[in-house]
């Protein structure tokens, strides 16, 4: 590979970040200042080469460090990597959290999605950009969803330098986002994770039990509340045992597939080529989801301990944790945790004194819905654009690095610690017969407790929704999120299970109940929707790429219509819609349509 | 003496195309089945000389128990699958990919996609007058050859050409995302200032005319572009050892193009610089 370089050089930050990540420069083939050595020695090729995946984190430290990514600084960093720049010219404008333009250091994501929209956000956003013009040193960014739907609307501030600073709004006020974006380390402390737990300390909780009654920062606390007996049990029953367990358990993916987790965990441990990963799920981005937020940040510790059970079953001695960019607390708070168990014999060489090697790798994300999608996120960390790759072959083969890899949300991962302490039979008899185990739901909108909820499986909308403290004057309710369904009001006694919904024709998702009363026009939150998916698409296929611009081209003309002056617009998206879910690479494409026609089908929104 | 390399002897499988029963070797894509059982498929990303990116959707045909089409080109035909290539449903998303294409990329210089829009009955226009375009300027940066990205369908056949498919030299990316992808080098800069080596190999595989040589393009702005009235003659390039076998497009006894042909065991359709663009010679006639 003979790289080819412009003249730009890197700013003396720009190369400190770099050099933070990276230990400084070996020779001048990875942009030091030449010296003899360098004449006799060529120094990178295919070792340099491997260290790809650490494009995106280079991309981020310099983001970090001075707001956005400069030619030298791209040249440099890929100097240092033996990357093209070209190609990573290509993955940093792929992300929506970085900038190849210089920009002031410090942006103010404001989000503009459903939850947010529905409370306010566009008033929100004007007042900010009002507030927040030209020379006032922040660029205000509309959003899609920041995972902070029960106290929408919300704003997040990220500030460059050395450390980036962040603070979030959230309910945010003009001022409050203002003052946030402009002083983020006198921003008011976010409140505890708890406060999104309406539940919060209901001993009958399984998932959400720790959260508000643990210090997340506190290994102690976490064990003194029964952690780490999961993984023990694990240790006792080894990965045929666990994988056992877990297969008899019921559970299936709860980031919205609903894959048999026993499943996917047997056929990885038992691909013969190696080394396996673990992967986690954790770039939660779908509209109206913040469950695994809450989780991460609550009880960060429950996710390393079961990342570490799901690795010891599978094989795998590497875990990478894909956490999405805009999830800055749990961020600090996973750190935490993980530097905590690895200095406690919990991560590392000897897990447990057990003989078994294990570690977690945080990578994060930088503003890509589509990195949700497991093999987009597979590329999006080994250092190439977050687009999905075709199946078969299937990441239990061939995943991260080519090798069979496990990948799992977060809240499937978190099922697996009550599952191995309580036993697969008492688990199974929590939920129904197909739907087994408790399942989080993301409750936002028009009621007046939003937060998580924990249930077992078989509860009916209209009981969590009860739960929720629904307002008068429902109109809709999304379920699943924007690749979700909208369902109406007089359908609330669906059964929240994966075959109760598949039977109401509608889809459980991640778990999102976004309730919104008739204040709210449908035919905006369809427009966000179709925005959303435009802005999210990857552009790798063409019924995705083109069909959700002419899907939000549709919707935008029929905004102010109903009736007969909306129906050939209709009859397009209809036809557009069909093609995008039989015809697309990834689900992203597939679910394009579906809230959309949910909404004209079953709400009649146009009608 | 030429030797022929025979390969791996692999096993026949057995599966049905539109209910007709089909053998073809393991590891082959249905496309590869379709196209031996003599059923035209439309494809548009799909390289003879490249794996499938399967990116264009065009291709895409129904297997008995999957939810979803799938491409053609990329999927490895396996034992007892049914295919079906020509119902209702397939035919129905190549056409809106037809008319999602047509209606944001200009399409006049992509081979046989206007009969592929007359037999699926495609209308591009239906989008209304408003619909959004790729509106690209054409990149006229050096004296070799054009970015047309108004015509690019984003197949990535040039970036994989470029990169470590054929030529390792990673000039071009997709960069932006969604319906902002563009191909660019990095910064966006002009080629001149990129790593590219002007072997022309994205040229030989781009199926839409985006890329094309600068003496095509000029003479298509001219009007002076007849494909009828040229001849191709394939020799071999006398620059160097190798013995790459040029194809020499002439018009009016003038060199207009060369490509490779893509069979060929030396080139696979690759050329570098002297190959591809140092023809001005033959043409000295003082």
């Amino acid at each position: 590979m003979d790289l080819h370089f412009g003249d730009s050089k890197p700013t003396d930050d720009e190369r400190a970040a770099v050099d933070a990540l990276l230990g400084p420069p070996e020779s001048s083939w990875e942009g030091a200042d030449r010296s003899d050595a360098d004449l006799r020695w060529a120094r990178g090729g295919r070792e340099a080469r491997d260290r790809r995946d650490l494009l995106l984190p280079g991309l981020h430290a310099i983001n970090d460090q001075v707001g956005w990514i400069s030619e030298g600084a791209l040249d440099y960093l890929c100097r240092r990597l033996t990357v093209p720049p070209a190609e990573a010219y290509g993955v940093a404008t792929f992300y929506a959290m970085f900038s190849v333009k210089p920009r002031p250091a410090t942006v103010l994501h404001v989000c503009t999605d459903l939850a947010c929209a529905a409370a306010g956000a566009s008033e929100l956003c004007a007042g900010i950009e009002a507030r927040l013009g030209l020379g006032s040193g922040v660029s205000v960014e509309r959003s899609p969803c920041l995972g902070l739907c029960e106290r929408a609307p919300a704003a997040l501030a990220i500030r460059a330098g050395d450390p980036v600073r962040t603070a979030v709004s959230a309910p945010a006020t003009v001022h409050d986002a203002v003052l946030a974006a402009s002083a983020p380390d006198s921003a008011p402390e976010e409140p505890s994770a708890a406060m999104a737990v309406p539940q919060a300390g209901d001993p009958s909780l399984a998932l959400l039990r720790r959260v508000g009654v643990v210090d997340p920062s506190s290994l102690d606390d976490y064990r003194a509340h029964g952690g780490y007996t999961a993984l023990r049990r694990a240790f006792e029953l080894g990965p045929a045992g666990v994988i056992r367990e877990v297969t008899d358990s019921g559970l299936v993916g709860r980031g919205g597939a609903a894959f048999p987790t026993g499943r996917k965990w047997q056929a990885t441990a038992s691909q013969p080529d190696h080394p396996h990963y673990l992967v986690c799920n954790a770039d939660e981005s779908e509209p109206g989801t913040f469950k695994d937020r809450v989780i991460m940040e609550g009880d960060p510790f429950a996710l390393v301990e079961a990342m570490t059970i799901a690795a010891y079953a599978t094989g795998a001695h590497k875990g990478y944790l894909y956490l999405r960019g805009e999830y800055p607390r749990a961020l600090r708070r996973l750190e935490h945790a993980i530097a905590q168990a690895r200095a406690r014999g919990l991560l590392g060489d000897d897990v447990l004194g057990q003989g078994y090697a294990f570690d977690i790798e945080i990578r994060r994300g930088a503003g890509a819905y589509i990195c949700g999608e497991e093999t987009a996120l597979f590329n999006s960390i080994e250092g190439y654009r977050g687009e999905p790759r075709s199946k078969p072959p299937f990441p239990v083969e061939k995943g991260l690095f080519g090798k069979p890899t496990v990948e799992n949300n977060v809240e499937t991962l978190v099922n697996v610690l009550p599952i191995l302490t309580m036993g697969a039979p008492a688990y199974a008899a929590i939920g129904t017969a197909k739907s087994t185990g408790p399942k989080l739901f993301c409750v936002s909108g028009s009621v007046e407790r939003p937060g998580i909820y924990e249930l077992p499986f078989g509860a009916t909308l209209g009981e969590l929704l009860e739960l929720a403290g629904v307002r008068e004057r429902l109109r809709a309710v999304l379920l699943g999120g924007a690749a979700g369904g909208f369902v109406r009001p007089d359908e609330l006694d669906i059964p929240l299970t994966f075959e109760g919904t598949r039977e109401a024709g509608t889809t459980l998702g991640s778990g999102v109940v976004m309730a919104f009363d008739d204040t709210v026009p449908l035919p905006r939150l369809l427009l966000r929707i179709a925005e959303f998916f435009r802005d999210e698409s990857c552009g790798q296929c063409v019924p995705c790429r083109v069909g959700t611009v002419r899907q939000e081209e549709a919707l935008h003309r029929i905004v102010q219509r109903t009736g007969a002056a909306a129906a050939d617009d209709i009859a397009l998206l209809r036809e557009v819609g069909r093609a995008m879910r039989d015809a697309s690479i990834c689900g992203l494409g597939q679910t394009a349509w579906n809230a959309v026609e949910s909404a004209i089908d079953r709400l009649g929104a146009y009608e | 003496m030429t030797v022929i390399p025979l390969g791996i002897p692999r096993r026949l499988l057995e599966f049905t195309i539109d209910g007709e029963p089909v053998r073809t070797t393991e590891g082959s894509t249905i496309l590869d089945a379709c196209r031996a059982a003599g059923k035209d498929i439309p494809t548009l990303c799909e390289g003879d000389t490249l794996r499938p990116k399967n990116a264009c959707r065009v291709c895409v045909v129904e297997v008995e128990g999957s939810r979803t089409l799938v491409p053609a080109c990329s999927r490895k035909a396996e034992p007892g699958m049914e295919v079906k290539t020509d119902t209702e449903r397939a035919r129905h998303s190549r056409r809106i990919v037809l008319e999602l294409l047509a209606s944001s990329v200009d399409l006049s210089t992509t081979p046989k996609v206007a009969e592929w829009i007359k037999e699926y009955e495609a209308k591009p226009d239906r989008f209304g007058p408003d619909a959004a375009r790729l509106n690209e300027e054409p990149k006229i940066d050096n004296d070799l050859y054009v970015r047309d990205y108004d015509k690019c369908i984003l197949c990535y056949k040039c970036v994989d050409a470029c990169g470590d498919q054929w030529q390792n030299s990673f000039a071009i990316s997709v960069a932006g995302r969604g319906f902002d992808a563009r191909i660019a080098v990095e910064q966006d800069a002009p080629l001149t200032e990129s790593a590219c080596v002007y072997c022309g190999n994205c040229i030989e595989v781009c199926p839409t005319g985006a890329l094309s040589f600068k003496s095509e393009f000029d003479m298509r702005a001219a009007g002076t572009w007849d494909e009828s009235a040229q001849t191709e003659t394939t020799t071999v390039c006398a620059y160097c050892g190798v013995g790459c076998n040029l194809t020499l497009h002439v018009q009016d006894n003038e060199i207009v193009k060369v490509t490779s042909p893509h069979d060929n065991p030396v080139t696979h359709g690759n050329l570098c610089i002297k190959g591809r663009f140092g023809y001005q010679h033959v043409q000295n006639r003082d």
